[in-house]
């Protein structure tokens, strides 16, 4: 049983090093997608079933979608149609739908076995987190508050584009 | 029932944490530094999950929450930067924003 968590492992080193070689951003991406969801499955193993799906829905979900805006927003300028036609190119998902059904081979077993789905003798669930959270680490929330808050005020105060405020007169002066 | 030791879960957050710097290092790309950073800390995160897991306590998936809140407002507001540099200079190098001149 525990060839599970090896071949978790092997996974997300060679999607990982697949990220860090590739040249094309969405490319690289779609690499960590699976390099996310192979260390997920090592949390599920490893006995924190709650953890690894917060990895999944926020690590490949939340953040990689961010960047895959971004990116978008980024190469709006230039040859976009072209550009769109060759990453839509099949042969490019071959290598992360491959290594995502090595996963999905890995979860479907552990789903049909059931007996030992955890390798770790112990589960720590989403409620002893929970109780630990709000018990010991409440100022630790009350400071992820905080931080939330002043990401949001500083993304905001950055990627807001500076409007031109000269008055009419004042640019035909210019001129 | 067989445990996983945890020198292997520790071993692997190593790896995956030194191709994150490794990347962070060798990259000249602003966005495959943030996605750099990004591999950096969900390495360190399965490295406080490990031992949580070594030790039976639910404190390492504590830590692991306070990581994903911290690398979730750093990913927001360096896309923001990246946004503003690339509107900025025209270009995603890093290389190119390297003098202090507004």
């Amino acid at each position: 049983m525990l060839i599970i968590f090896y071949i978790a492992a092997a996974v997300a080193v060679i999607a990982t090093v697949l990220v860090i070689t590739q040249h094309n951003l969405v490319h690289a991406l779609l690499y960590l997608v699976v390099s996310f969801l192979a260390v997920a499955m090592a949390f599920y193993v490893l006995g924190a079933p709650f953890i690894a799906a917060l990895e999944v829905i926020i690590y490949a979900g939340a953040i990689v979608v961010l960047m895959i805006f971004v990116i978008m927003m980024l190469n709006l300028r230039q040859e976009s149609v072209a550009q769109e036609k060759k990453w839509l190119n099949a042969r490019i998902v071959i290598g992360p739908v491959i290594l995502t059904l090595v996963l999905a081979a890995e979860l479907l077993y552990m789903l049909s076995t059931e007996t030992s789905v955890h390798l770790t003798g112990e589960v720590i669930g989403a409620k002893a987190v929970g109780m630990s959270l709000y018990g010991h680490y409440v100022i630790g929330v009350e400071l992820s508050g905080i931080l939330l808050m002043a990401g949001i005020v500083g993304a905001y105060h950055l990627g807001r584009q500076k409007k031109k405020v000269t008055h009419r007169f004042l640019e035909k002066q210019e001129e | 029932m067989t445990t996983i030791p945890a020198e292997y879960g520790l071993v692997l957050a190593t790896v995956l944490f030194m191709l994150g710097l490794i990347s962070l290092l060798i990259r000249r790309n602003i966005v495959f530094m943030l996605i750099s950073v990004e591999i950096m800390l969900n390495a360190a995160g399965l490295a406080f999950i490990v031992a949580g897991s070594r030790w039976s306590q639910a404190d390492g998936q504590v830590m692991f929450l306070f990581i994903l809140t911290m690398a979730a407002a750093e990913v927001s507001v360096g896309l923001a930067l990246i946004l503003q540099i690339y509107h900025q200079l025209k270009t995603v190098n890093s290389d190119e924003a390297s003098k202090m001149k507004g």
